[in-house]
């Protein structure tokens, strides 16, 4: 219940951030909301000596509009994010992800970006990034480079940023109009998801000959990082608003996935699972 | 040692402490305030609930160091934001006349955390008032009582054995 | 003094009966509480404790000196350091004369016989710092083969302690044909085999944790004239006794504190390796020491409850009416035979049958000895395993005869105009009414609309199904009458004390045994008194929970406090009342035989004459004028041993949805009418009831304490044991009816237990009868989402738990104790 004994810095802008990192390397550990590296620290299941904490960088924080695309600081606590009607407008699908993510005294201080660096394949955020192809802005010394989220998630708590690098802000490309469904499946509420779908659709036509025109599709806790349904995507486009339609894509939600086994279900039925939950959460974002 | 400066239940405090310290430690052995107790280790159990800049954190989760400049309400100033005439804030008045609680260990935070929920949402349904106190275990009561105190703490439960 | 005129208002409400709000409350909503943790002393030491990673393990070296070195640690010491010092940890109930009970040591120097056994200590300045010292003791094992499933480990294959020889600690039976209290079940199932019915089922009761929120706490100070004790304890009274025989520290210079306890549920119902260390290490070194367990240490230190194997024989007549039930227990002690212990399964023996009318039974109980976190108590205690194996097999005679799961009760349970009944394991129920309450429920429920939406739901092929949970349980509580325990071979009595003090100025004090840990005895207690003295409940202060105030006590558990330890109070305060008369009389000028006493006055009767007691108390302080040769007191005491234990019982029924595609269940509803006889405050007992059920149904659908195959426990933290919150359960319908208990005065029953004890079958009853006529006729507890999916699409019950947690913190999981996810199932596989 006690860390273990570390020095503290808490910088005010990025700049000062990236030289503290520089400055400590693998000896420190940034610190955003804390909520997942606090029960790592009492736990003494990491000790590192330096905390650099980004929770006084004022430009982190926030959402905004730019152009044909929102972008989320990376300090930006998830009951921000979950309330902000820019989110809710354009990315509806993460308004969905935040809006049971975790429980209500972790989301006030808990953060977007803190929670994505982390890459809990369980966690929440990363199925529906990947859905919505969002790019990881990430700060270095050399300036900021821009990661596509296909790219961002590496492995198990595994991202592309450096070990000298912050995750600044993620940029959402638009999704203006389209119906969006994070199907969250636990045992009991605190839990992290045993599986998820995020799933954000478009769909055209009019009632009765309603199509998918466009599907994206992520999956939370299938394999050591957040993963897109490809395969659902591609048989959806096209196909009718049905269940019978949805059902069929729905099947192949489990291709190409490699989920754990563990206290809450097996691999087998973790696939199973996915199937269920993709067809549930599609049929619910196209408002069928 | 890190100094930092804050205001815990109106009171401003100031205290050079190890960046390890929590908040709820800070609280419990550096201001006495043991009335926000530790319940585990995982950010589970919302036993250590307090209200940061007028939001509820769970105080495990928060350094010390990190509330720095910041506002912190404990279960023990709870009554003195809303000028509790008698000491007690309606929803502590609801927890008692509810029986919304029995052995009290987890009380604290699931007060705090239900005056948070009714800030936010002042006329909740019974599915939010549960959903609002997720991140609060109780072994006692079954939380029955519990969301009754806070539909009665919201004017909207009677109140029966 | 002089005799009042008035006479007191005939509307005085009777305090018992009535929801009062509880006294306790005030001081736990505001936070100024008294944990243990909270306690501070000048020049208190805190204490670390290394604990083996292993199940099983020879300590070869232990090193302490980096430790010693590090910032102020004033030292480090092992079980070698101590020797004898140390004292040990004692089984109190033996449960057979030849029962094999591993030596226990609060800090063995040589073996650790479960992951999470104590090895070392650290004492240091602060808490933090004894913390850092630990991490840097090196421990060298040697790794010995762990036993851990259950059933291999009652086949001796590998040995928890090899010394013994056996892992088999005890075999008890009880036969009602050689008891002489029924037939021979051998032969009624040999008959229902030709010409009836045999349900032949094997349930497991997985391992629970207690999982009290307050974690954990002792203080010890050494620093006075005794040694004070401070500790989150159910059992002060008992701790007392232990430290007194084991420690060699005379029981007169010991006290025990069990302050404001935030839990217990018979985790707490314990002497514990943490308090002997604390208390050896306050001696050793004369300053206050405290130690504070972190939740990961609690679950996987403290005391766990349940896990059995249970293989159970129903036979019965093809009309459905029970001739004989036979059981067979396989129950898992862990790596030693804890305070009750074997007693757990035992103190079920008498309640498989439950209200049933078998002529014949048979129970027996191999307790085992395994390399895992010892067993004791859990709320309930052998009795919600008794229930839930006659409630599922009942449900299941039920299911094979075609007829409605109540039918198949009602025919067979005890008629309410049977009372007094003696059953078949011996005991004598005083009475109840099973009609009655089942009746109540029934309604509540709305039975027939919801049998009639199962039957559409199953034709229309819905996705979810619905399904009904019966449980029409009963229990015996009340622990307990000595003669009876004392027959068990229990190490102590079952009696309860208490006192009544009158003080000067009209106030009373009560000092009960009983040691409260959220049930609110200041309050019920005193509305007991209030109105056995007449006096305002306002005036009655309850004392309890510190040997040095309530200096006799057996504390609280067992569904005890109210039913005997009330009983003990109600007795003193009529020795107050007879002790007042004759002063009464004196002041009065009249003689004994015409003083009456009524709603907290003596009068003279006949005449408006008349004292109130409290006046009594401050003549007798002043002590100016009294009859000659009578004490200078009306304070009385009393020691109360029950004859008989007390039967609540009652109806539960339980809706659930299946989502048949997922596996995921849902309560619908639930409603119990529970008859716990004459109500003292129904807000109490609401509250007793909902959470009881909360851990009943928490049983049936989320928990399970689950080992990997090296003897980690996986779900070794709040991530993993999986506790329901507000947003995964209901509110629940709860009603009474009420048939008194003639054991005790006030005609009460215990409730503490109650809707634990029914709780599970009822749930999990619901959940096979939603997907039964998918084939499935049983679900491993806990019913898991995948374990319903499989049994809905396979044989079997669901399968085991797989032994790993989901490794959501960076470097390997939540819990501190995870360094080696193994991937084997756990002994629920029963492989």
């Amino acid at each position: 219940m006690i860390p273990a004994a570390f020095d503290y810095v808490a910088p005010t802008t990025v700049e000062d951030a990236l030289a503290a990192l520089a400055q400590y390397g693998d000896e420190a550990k940034i610190i955003a909301g804390g909520q997942s590296l606090l029960p790592v620290l009492r736990m003494r299941l990491n000790a590192p000596e330096w905390i650099i904490d980004l929770g006084r960088i004022e430009s982190l924080r926030g959402v905004r509009d730019d152009g044909d695309a929102i972008v989320i600081g990376a300090m930006t606590p998830h009951v921000v994010v979950g309330s902000d009607p820019l989110v809710a407008e354009h990315a509806s699908l993460v308004a969905k992800a935040v809006e049971h993510l975790a429980d209500a005294q972790v989301r006030h201080r808990g953060t977007f970006g803190g929670a994505l660096a982390h890459a809990d394949p369980a966690g929440d955020l990363g199925a529906p990034a990947l859905a919505l192809g969002a790019e990881f802005v990430i700060a270095g010394s050399g300036g900021t480079r821009t990661v596509a989220a296909d790219d961002f998630f590496v492995d198990l708590f595994e991202t592309a940023i450096g070990e000298d690098e912050i995750l600044t802000e993620v940029r959402i490309p638009k999704r203006t109009g389209w119906g969006a469904t994070y199907e969250k499946f636990v045992r009991v509420a605190h839990q992290w998801p045993i599986v998820a779908v995020a799933a954000t659709v478009r769909v055209e036509g009019q009632a009765g000959d309603r199509v998918f025109a466009e599907a994206r599709i992520g999956l939370t806790n299938m394999g050591s990082t957040p993963l897109r349904a490809r395969a659902v995507e591609d048989a959806l486009v096209g196909q009718p608003v049905t269940d019978d339609a949805v059902r069929t894509a729905a099947a192949l939600a489990a291709d190409g996935t490699n989920p754990p086994s563990d206290l809450n279900g097996d691999a087998d039925y973790r696939r199973h699972l996915a199937t269920v939950l993709t067809r549930r959460a599609v049929l619910d974002a196209a408002g069928a | 040692m890190t100094r930092i400066s804050l205001t815990v239940d109106g009171a401003s405090v100031s205290d050079d402490v190890e960046p390890r310290l929590l908040l709820v430690q800070y609280l419990r052995e550096r201001l006495g305030k043991t009335g926000t107790v530790i319940g585990c280790d995982t950010s589970n159990c919302g036993a250590c609930t307090v209200h940061l800049d007028g939001t509820s954190v769970k105080s495990c989760n928060v350094l010390a160091v990190q509330a720095d400049g910041a506002e912190v309400t404990t279960i023990e100033g709870l009554a003195r934001t809303v000028g509790g005439d008698d000491g007690l804030h309606p929803v502590q008045e609801a927890f008692r006349e509810c029986h919304g609680l029995q052995c009290g260990f987890c009380t604290p935070g699931m007060i705090m955390q239900s005056v948070d929920l009714l800030k936010n949402n002042p006329k909740p349904t019974e599915e939010e008032i549960r959903l609002g106190l997720e991140g609060n275990l109780c072994r006692c009561t079954g939380y029955h009582n519990i969301v009754k105190a806070v539909q009665h703490a919201s004017g909207q439960a009677e109140v029966t054995a | 003094m002089t005799a009042t005129q008035e006479r007191p208002s005939d509307a005085i409400e009777k305090e018992i009966g009535r929801d009062r709000r509880r006294k306790e409350d005030q001081r736990l909503i505001t936070g100024r509480t008294r944990w243990t943790d909270n306690i501070v002393l000048p020049g208190m030491l805190h204490l670390a404790m290394v604990r083996s990673p292993f199940a099983h393990a020879t300590i070869t070296s232990i090193e302490t000196a980096d430790a010693k070195a590090s910032t102020n640690v004033v030292d480090v010491l092992t079980g070698a350091d101590f020797g004898a010092e140390l004292g040990a940890i004692i089984n109190a109930w033996p449960i057979t004369p030849d029962q094999v009970t591993p030596a226990h040591s609060p800090m063995p120097a040589d073996r650790v016989a479960f992951a999470g056994e104590i090895v070392a200590v650290v004492i240091a300045r602060t808490a933090a710092e004894a913390r850092d010292a630990a991490e840097l003791v090196e421990v060298e094992y040697d790794e010995l083969p762990a036993a851990l499933d259950l059933k291999r480990s009652a086949a001796d294959e590998v040995l928890a302690h090899p010394d013994l020889g056996t892992n088999k600690s005890a075999l008890w039976v009880f036969d009602s044909a050689e008891a002489g209290t029924g037939g021979n079940v051998d032969e009624a199932i040999a008959k229902a085999r030709t010409d009836g019915i045999v349900i032949e089922r094997e349930y497991r009761q997985q391992r629970l944790i207690p999982a009290f929120m307050e974690p954990r706490s002792v203080v010890v100070d050494p620093t006075g004239e005794q040694y004070t004790m401070w500790s989150a304890t159910q059992i002060p009274h008992i701790v007392r006794f232990a430290l007194a025989a084991t420690t060699g520290v005379p029981e007169s210079k010991i006290r025990v504190i069990a302050p404001d306890v935030g839990g217990g549920f018979g985790g707490k119902l314990q002497v514990t390796p943490e308090e002997w260390i604390a208390w050896a290490v306050g001696r050793r070194l004369g300053k206050p020491v405290k130690y504070t367990e972190t939740r990961s240490e609690s679950l996987m230190s403290a005391h766990h409850g349940r896990d059995q194997w249970q293989k159970l024989t129903l036979a019965a007549e093809k009309d459905g009416t029970v001739t004989g039930l036979k059981v067979e227990l396989l129950a898992d002690l862990g790596a030693y035979v804890a305070i009750v212990g074997g007693g757990v399964p035992v103190l079920g023996a008498f309640m498989f049958n439950s209200i049933y009318k078998f002529p014949a039974y048979h129970f027996a109980v191999q307790t085992v000895l395994t390399n895992k976190a010892w067993t004791d108590a859990y709320r309930g205690a052998g009795r919600p395993e008794a229930t839930y194996a006659i409630e599922r097999l009942m449900s299941e005679l039920a299911a094979e005869l075609g007829v409605d799961p109540l039918e198949v009760r009602e025919k067979n349970w005890i008629k309410h105009e049977e009372f007094p009944f003696t059953t078949v394991a011996g005991l004598e129920y005083d009475s109840g009414n099973y009609e009655a309450a089942t009746a109540k429920a029934k309604e509540m429920f709305g039975y027939d609309e919801l049998r009639a939406e199962q039957m559409a739901r199953r034709a229309s092929g819905d996705t979810v199904q619905l399904g009904i949970g019966i449980s029409t349980f009963t229990e015996m509580c009340g622990l307990a009458p000595s003669r009876v325990l004392g027959q068990l071979d229990y190490g102590a009595g079952g009696w309860e004390h208490a006192e009544v003090r009158m003080l000067a100025t009209g106030t009373v004090e009560v000092i009960t045994g009983a040691s409260a840990h959220g049930q609110g005895h200041e309050t019920a207690f005193s509305q007991i008194v209030a109105d056995r003295l007449g006096v305002p409940f306002e005036s009655v202060e309850v004392l309890h929970g510190d040997t040095q105030v309530s200096h006799k006590g057996l504390d609280t558990y067992g569904s005890r406090s109210l039913v005997v330890g009330g009983e003990a109070l109600v007795k003193a305060a009529d020795k107050v009342v007879e002790k007042a008369k004759p002063i009464a009389a004196h002041l009065l000028e009249a003689s004994v035989d015409d003083i009456e006493f009524s709603q907290g006055r003596f009068s003279v009767r006949g005449t408006d004459q008349g004292l109130a007691i409290t006046d009594i108390a401050g003549a007798v302080f002043a002590a100016h004028n009294l009859p000659d040769g009578v004490e200078p007191s009306i304070d009385s005491e009393a020691t109360y041993d029950p004859v008989n234990f007390n039967y609540p019982h009652g109806t539960h029924l339980c809706a659930m949805e299946v989502d048949t595609e997922t596996g995921a269940v849902k309560m619908r509803k639930y409603v119990c009418v529970d008859d716990i006889g004459n109500i003292v405050n129904p807000l109490i007992v609401s509250g007793q009831v909902h959470g009881g059920l909360v851990q009943g149904i928490a049983q049936a659908l989320w928990e399970e304490a689950v080992y990997d195959d090296s003897g980690t426990l996986v779900s070794g933290s709040f991530v993993d044991y999986l506790l329901p919150t507000a947003a995964d359960t209901i509110s629940f319908d709860i009603g009474h009816t009420t048939t008194p208990s003639l054991t005790n005065t006030l005609g009460t029953k215990g409730v503490g237990e109650a809707g634990t004890i029914a709780s599970t079958p009822a749930v999990v009853n619901a959940v096979v009868d939603a997907v039964r006529h998918l084939g499935v006729d049983d679900i491993q507890m806990p019913c898991t989402p995948e374990r319903v999916w499989k049994a809905i699409n396979g044989p079997g019950s669901g399968g085991s738990t797989e032994g790993a947690a989901m490794p959501h913190f960076e470097s390997g999981g939540a819990a501190g104790n995870q360094e080696q996810p193994g991937t084997a199932s756990t002994d629920g596989a029963g492989s």
